[in-house]
């Protein structure tokens, strides 16, 4: 499981890898929303977590397609399969994979792209802190889709359909635990659902990911 | 050994081959013929566990088992001896130095996969083989693309590493292999013949 983590994470940083592709597409996001929306500073501080928080949601969904995918084209995920990992563990692996590669670069950037949209103060270490227990719930979620379309041809656009709806939750409970962190009021709740579902996705997905995994690679 | 009994296989939910019953011994290599279609890669795939067979059992030593595909699984960003090393962590095996010099890829080692020709690429999918160090192997054409001089690389490979260290290999190839202590299986006799009509649903699902 290890050696899959450190391939994956090694083919991730090599050319044609796709890391940093979320992130400059999370930061265009972000400076793209003051020209649509104008320079008042105080709309843009309202809007400004849900917006970080969409954006990395977006940002995390444009890389889903290749955790899978690229294995399955040339042969690697049946090989994978047959080799003494449990694909259980593949899931696990692929995910944390998918993780590192995008959801810690888009915590460590939010709080910097926040000043873009007039963060109010209080919240940047909310955005940090949400993004940090959200972003692997997004990972694992996003990795059983992709292995729920893998062998589809071109099934990248349904993989969004399929996992957009379940990452509602998420949203949610980050978004608010942000706003409710920028006004000075007590977070605890959202934040422990937050968590809550992280956990929940990672203790309950790979296995059905490996289900899914099994049928498809029949 | 590799036993094979009563077994029966299927194809997306319609029937293709049945009553197979064959057996390997240790050292021993086994050729599937029969035409395009006839079922010889989901009998592979079947043996390996990548689906269940509709009938019949498959019994091997556990954890012996090893599959390769048309498709070798290179990953092209990465090295040969990278590619290599991978397959070796993962069976949680080192790759032995002598592997370069059974699949003449010596020259080859530090460069990107994707720089390769299709055949040196094949070479490095073999050569998977020889570093997960499995006992039983189930090969689906492993010598497509390749030149004569390699295809007796890889005879030899299997000869004189694999079947002589007790290894089994279940060869599925169109190609004389020049392996002639091996067995012949023609699949022609046990393929179904397909009405089209089955009870399966899954046509539909």
């Amino acid at each position: 499981m290890i050696a899959l983590l450190l391939r994956d994470l090694r083919l991730a940083t090599r050319a044609g890898g796709g890391f940093g592709l979320g992130l400059v597409f999370f930061l265009i996001v972000v400076v793209l929303v003051p020209f649509g929306v104008g320079p008042e500073t105080e709309i843009l501080s309202k809007i400004a977590a849900g917006i970080l928080w969409v954006a990395a949601l977006l940002a995390a969904l444009l890389s889903l397609d290749r955790i899978f995918a690229l294995d399955f084209e040339d042969g690697a995920l049946t090989l994978i399969a047959t080799a003494p990992i449990p694909l259980e563990a593949v899931g696990l692996a692929k995910a944390i994979a998918h993780w590192l590669t995008t959801g810690l670069a888009l915590t460590v950037a939010a709080p910097v792209l926040g000043v873009l949209l007039q963060l109010p103060s209080g919240a940047y270490g909310f955005v940090a802190l949400t993004l940090l227990l959200g972003t692997p719930a997004l990972s694992m979620i996003g990795t059983f889709g992709a292995a729920l379309t893998v062998g589809i041809r071109r099934g990248g656009l349904l993989l969004s359909l399929l996992v957009l709806p379940l990452y509602i939750p998420t949203l949610i409970f980050g978004a608010e635990a942000v706003r409710r962190g920028a006004q000075g009021l007590d977070a605890t709740t959202p934040l422990l659902m937050l968590g809550g579902i992280t956990a929940g996705a990672f203790a309950m997905l790979p296995f059905a990911t490996a289900a899914v995994l099994r049928i498809n690679l029949r | 050994m590799l036993e094979v009994r009563d077994f029966a296989i299927e194809r997306s939910g319609l029937p293709v081959l049945s009553g197979l019953n064959f057996s390997v011994a240790a050292g021993d290599a086994l050729i599937l013929r029969g035409p395009n279609g006839i079922g010889k890669t989901t009998l592979l795939r079947t043996l390996a566990g990548l689906q269940e067979p509709s009938a019949g059992t498959c019994t091997f030593p556990p954890d012996e088992g090893a599959y390769a595909s048309h498709a070798d699984g290179i990953k092209t960003a990465l090295t040969v001896q990278e590619n290599l090393a991978f397959w070796g962590d993962v069976y949680g095996n080192a790759v032995p130095d002598a592997i370069w010099d059974w699949f003449d890829l010596g020259d080859l080692r530090d460069r990107f996969a994707g720089t390769l020709s299709a055949g040196q690429k094949r070479r490095v999918g073999l050569a998977r083989l020889g570093v997960i160090g499995r006992k039983v192997l189930f090969l689906d054409e492993p010598t497509v693309s390749l030149d004569g001089f390699s295809v007796k690389l890889f005879t030899q490979f299997l000869r004189d590493q694999h079947l002589a260290s007790g290894g089994i290999a279940v060869i599925a190839t169109h190609i004389d292999l020049g392996l002639d202590e091996a067995e012949t299986l023609d699949l022609t006799p046990f393929a179904t013949s397909v009405s089209g009509a089955t009870d399966s649903d899954e046509a539909f699902l």
